[in-house]
């Protein structure tokens, strides 16, 4: 083991050479005795900790990498122990897209361009009047997309929903979801900080319910339930009732993260708008909300990441997302007993997905700790 | 906020219960007219018919021919097992995590770090599917078992435990140990005796020591352990854990450890800086620190957020459906549903478990949190 990090050591030893190396060399020594090698407790811990990933990393590598298997067309071409990777390369479409018709994948393709476009300036930190573009995502967007998607206009053929799928379904469902539970969510915080005994009873009853029970079963009684309460004879498309479901839960715990973003505002704010003769509709509007969402930006987007990873819930109410997808795929007959490669698939996309969200939102926590002191500065 | 003593107010009231109450009035004449269409009266009376299905895993007796009712019981004793062991698992797991992302050693913390984010970045479905397709399923036949230490035996059928076996005292001592739990409460409120009236140092927290003994008491009430052993084609004693439960057990305490492991992190870092430097230079070693002053603080702080984690356990042991581990969600939103046709009545029913459970939880946490928490002035 020693003989490993001596070698690790000179590596660099060997490519500069000099003054420079030996004080490079010391550095590193002194940081290795400082990270892995300070006491006998600690020097026992790195190499058991070596020693586990030494044991189980090269095997995981040779399954995922060397012994895999990317290219071919039938289960045939997988030999040897490796994973399979041609099932997810000849699915991977069917996955993305679902069974919306092959011909027709570009409307996709351009929703979600669409959807970058408009998601850039909010998420952008220097866009001036961050809001309009906020809310021109939540408006204008939605209706473009929807046209885009569902089509029945112009040129673009109709769609049916029973043929979304895939990833492209867990990003609309996550979308409508957010968009959706954002302004629901404003509301409820207010109604709960209300002085209006009702208001403020409802609001805290609404949170509390759909906060105390689990998404799934959300989900299903919006399957199952919801015709009940609609007027004979009219249905309701199974994915916009999901969406209806997702949009109602989820604006319960946006509205708690909002609420905890507007006590975060101080009250003078409030007292100095309300000084200067602003109305509270105008106070609320233009200087507590605005300074409450920016607080609130991390919180939100960890729901998001928590919505986007539960928008995998809908396969256990017959809809088809990503996660869906992969298990239909893993029951075809050609291709039997590759569950590992399916679930690790899936498991890898959710992950790139949410880690990379993870980290938009910390950094955007980041500077919010550095920007308060700086906030003046910049206004003037 | 700006009070606006108006009359206004008191009108917008209204006007939004007067909404609100049109808008439930026409969901629920809709909803009567359906049920109604349906014929089929509306209540709780079918609980008392006979079920007709079986509930593969029970940990209390259950036949078919048992009621609606019973299978309930069944049901939401199975959704309290899995969630209590998650709970516990996950738990000691995520404090593991925890500190292991505090410490020194840059190898340990940052395979802390990337356990964590792995985790936290998967969906929990994709997690307890995985577990239970691709390692539970994957797992040799009864024959082929794979031995863990502790006698524990591994196979496609699940996990298998040694099971206790109990001597001809062990009723006696379990009631020893039950009348010890019992006291736990009464414990808390003991004041030792101090100088003057009234000034004795509460107990407090240290009466939680009662229930372990209790579980000590109880131990000495087992004669052996029965463990699972290969008889002929098929295993013979020990406890077993069906595959589901062992997929779902996974899932749930993994997932939940990854993130209660940033809680302990955040907490630990949150005690002040202050306490820990008082504690080393009175002369602590840094292990003694961590236990007697820095955990101890952190714990209390640890309590509302670690709540809400042990609700999101009990919440996602609905997620028992995708594999099928017969909890509430799973016999009564599926089989009940189908087979009795009753969509209101079932998802009162449902909801009102989980409800019902997650309230009580939350309720006991709160008094534990108030009873625990650092007073000051006192």
């Amino acid at each position: 083991m020693t003989e490993a990090v001596a070698s690790a050591m000179r590596a660099p030893n060997n490519l500069s050479g000099g003054v420079d190396s030996a004080g490079r060399m010391s550095r590193a020594r002194a940081w290795l005795q400082r990270n892995l090698f300070g006491s006998v407790g600690n020097t026992v811990l790195t190499l058991v900790v070596v020693a586990g990933l030494v044991l189980l990393l090269p095997p995981l590598f040779r399954w995922s990498v060397t012994d895999a298997t990317l290219w071919g067309v039938s289960k045939s071409a997988c030999v040897g122990d490796g994973a399979c990777w041609a099932f997810i390369r000849m699915r991977l479409p069917i996955f993305i897209f679902g069974l919306f018709p092959p011909d027709q994948r570009w409307r996709v393709v351009a929703a979600f361009v669409l959807l970058v476009g408009f998601a850039i300036p909010v998420l952008r930190e220097r866009t001036r009047h961050r809001w309009i573009y906020l809310v021109a995502l939540i408006t204008v967007f939605p209706v473009l997309a929807g046209l885009l998607l569902v089509g029945g206009v112009a040129d673009l053929p109709f769609v049916d929903t029973n043929l979304w799928g895939g990833l492209m379904l867990d990003v609309t469902i996550s979308f409508v979801a957010v968009a959706g539970s954002l302004p629901l969510g404003i509301l409820l915080a207010y109604g709960r900080r209300s002085q209006l005994v009702v208001v403020r009873t409802l609001s805290v009853c609404f949170i509390e319910l759909w906060r105390g029970v689990p998404l799934l079963t959300v989900l299903f009684m919006a399957a199952v339930m919801l015709p009940l309460f609609l007027p004979h004879g009219i249905t309701v498309d199974r994915l916009i009732r999901a969406m209806v479901a997702l949009v109602l839960f989820n604006a319960a715990y946006m509205a708690e993260i909002i609420r905890g973003g507007l006590q975060g505002v101080e009250e003078e704010q409030e007292e100095a708008a309300a000084s200067l003769g602003l109305s509270w509709l105008k106070t609320q509007g233009f200087v507590v909300l605005p300074q409450a969402m920016r607080i609130v930006v991390p919180g939100i987007i960890n729901t998001v990441v928590d919505l986007f990873k539960d928008t995998t819930l809908v396969t256990i109410v017959g809809l088809s997302d990503l996660l869906g997808m992969v298990e239909q795929a893993l029951k075809d007959p050609a291709w039997l007993g590759l569950a590992k490669e399916g679930y690790a698939f899936s498991a890898l996309v959710f992950f790139v997905c949410c880690f990379a969200m993870s980290a938009y939102g910390r950094s955007v926590e980041r500077r919010l700790h550095r920007g308060h002191a700086t906030v003046g500065v910049r206004q003037r | 906020m700006v009070r606006r003593p108006s009359r206004r107010a008191r009108i917008a009231q209204w006007l939004v219960l007067l909404g609100l109450a049109a808008v439930a009035w026409y969901l629920l004449a809709n909803a009567g007219e359906n049920i109604g269409r349906r014929h089929i009266p509306f209540g709780f009376g079918y609980l008392g018919n006979t079920a007709n299905f079986d509930i593969p895993f029970h940990l209390i007796s259950f036949t078919p021919s048992d009621t609606y009712a019973r299978a309930l019981l069944v049901c939401l004793l199975n959704t309290l097992l899995v969630s209590a062991m998650s709970i516990v698992t996950a738990t000691l797991l995520g404090l593991l995590v925890g500190i292991m992302r505090l410490s020194t050693n840059w190898l340990v913390r940052n395979l802390a770090l990337g356990f964590i984010e792995l985790v936290r970045n998967t969906p929990i479905l994709v997690q307890i599917i995985f577990w239970y397709v691709a390692v539970m399923q994957t797992l040799p036949g009864p024959r082929q078992s794979i031995f863990l230490p502790g006698r524990i035996l591994l196979n496609i059928r699940g996990i298998y435990l040694p099971a206790p076996v109990f001597g001809a005292d062990a009723p006696t001592l379990g009631w020893i140990a039950l009348a010890l739990a019992a006291a736990t409460p009464l414990v808390w409120r003991l004041r030792l005796p101090g100088s003057r009236r009234g000034a004795g140092r509460r107990l407090g927290a240290t009466a939680l020591l009662l229930p372990l003994i209790a579980l000590g008491v109880l131990a000495f009430g087992i004669d052996d352990f029965d463990a699972p052993a290969l008889r002929g084609f098929n295993l013979a004693g020990g406890v077993q854990l069906p595959p589901e439960l062992a997929a779902l057990w996974a899932g749930l305490s993994i997932y939940a450890a990854a993130f209660i492991a940033e809680i302990v992190r955040s907490t630990i870092q949150a005690v002040q800086h202050g306490q820990r430097e008082a504690a080393l230079s009175l002369g602590l070693k840094p292990g003694l620190v961590l236990f007697l002053v820095v955990l101890p603080q952190a714990l209390r702080m640890m309590l509302p957020p670690m709540t809400s984690q042990y609700l999101n356990i009990i919440k996602s042991s609905s997620l028992g459906a995708a594999v099928g581990y017969p909890e509430i969600f799973q016999i009564f939103a599926g089989t009940v549903l189908n087979q009795s046709g009753r969509e209101t009545e079932t998802f009162l029913i449902v909801m009102g478990t989980f409800l019902g459970i997650n309230l009580t939880v939350s309720a006991v946490m709160n008094w534990f949190n108030r009873r625990v928490s650092l007073q000051v002035m006192r």
